[in-house]
């Protein structure tokens, strides 16, 4: 399991972080993203995950996270910006990391060798 | 404009510049939503044709299909939208879950490879929307990775979400719990299946995306 930290990801452009995590996930490795993906990150990940499965070999990758939240600070609604705060996100290779249950606040999930 | 036809003119360039562009709504949602279910019930209530078939097995939807021109009325109001119908949104797709209803080994493969191919156009169709109408399986946990990408897409773009609790036909069902998981948005409780609460969802929609 590796833990990727946010400072890493910031460094990353989104095509990055995508390679990056479906490389290590169909190496077997789960991985914990400090920061999460933006929701356009999160599509193209799933994009990406769709032309790599392979009958027998990869099925896909289970996500976990939350919503992500609006920032909503005092400059950003003067300007009327919107930024996105992502959040702390699990990924892994769906035939290791399950999830058994996800509400407002708790995910459980299982881990398998 | 007796005048006007007899004079043979044609104002019909005028009419398309100033018509309002058609919106184009996406059915989505993770499969087995029952998003099918609903695109062939409002295609047929206002067109009389049906989208697509139907099947208790995931991922029967495997490309998108889009209805042009589909015009709703309600409450006096109306609205001409063109409708997509989307492959089911997922993360994994492992031909041996196709297998469990009984399809042969090489099917269920064929299967799963459509599956991903209309997963991909989903994603794609994502860019292309101006709004949505997200299928939720009111039996089933809200807090799907797909519900939560789906909304965080259209968010993120300030496009608007309507959200169809569907199932509520089934004694299980709870969209009380799918609102209390995105109360930022609408939601309409329906049974695309029996069509219950469906006026209600023709009276959103027109609100919502007119």
């Amino acid at each position: 399991m590796d833990l990727i930290s946010e400072e890493k990801l910031d460094a990353m452009t989104s095509m990055e972080k995508v390679r990056l995590i479906l490389d290590e996930v169909r190496n077997g490795k789960i991985l914990i993203l400090e920061k999460g993906l933006t929701p356009n990150e999160q599509t193209k990940l799933i994009e990406l995950t769709m032309a790599e499965i392979e009958p027998d070999d990869f099925s896909g990758i289970e996500i976990e996270s939350y919503p992500v939240k609006q920032n909503e600070n005092f400059l950003n609604k003067l300007f009327g910006k919107t930024t996105l705060k992502t959040r702390l996100t699990v990924i892994g290779p769906a035939s290791q990391l399950k999830t058994i249950r996800k509400d407002r606040d708790l995910i459980s999930a299982l881990v398998s060798p | 404009m007796g005048i006007i036809k007899r004079l043979g003119l044609n104002f019909s360039w005028l009419k398309r510049l100033f018509k309002r562009k058609k919106a184009k709504i996406g059915i989505y949602g993770p499969p087995n939503a029952g998003k099918t279910t609903l695109a062939n019930r409002i295609v047929r209530d206002w067109t009389g044709d049906a989208m697509g078939s139907v099947s208790h097995i995931p991922h029967e939807t495997r490309r998108a299909r889009r209805r042009e021109d589909v015009t709703i009325v309600s409450n006096g109001s109306s609205v001409t939208l063109d409708i997509i119908d989307t492959p089911g949104i997922a993360t994994k797709i492992d031909f041996h879950d196709f297998m469990t209803f009984g399809l042969p080994e090489e099917e269920s493969k064929r299967r799963a490879k459509e599956a991903t191919e209309g997963v991909m156009e989903s994603v794609k169709w994502l860019e292309d929307l101006d709004g949505v109408i997200l299928v939720m399986d009111a039996t089933e946990d809200p807090y799907t990775q797909v519900n939560v990408v789906i909304i965080g897409n259209f968010e993120a773009r300030k496009l608007p979400i309507l959200i169809a609790a569907n199932k509520i036909d089934l004694p299980n069902s709870s969209p009380a719990r799918i609102q209390s998981a995105f109360p930022q948005h609408p939601l309409v409780p329906i049974s695309a299946l029996d069509g219950k609460n469906i006026d209600l969802l023709y009276k959103e929609i027109a609100e919502h995306f007119g």
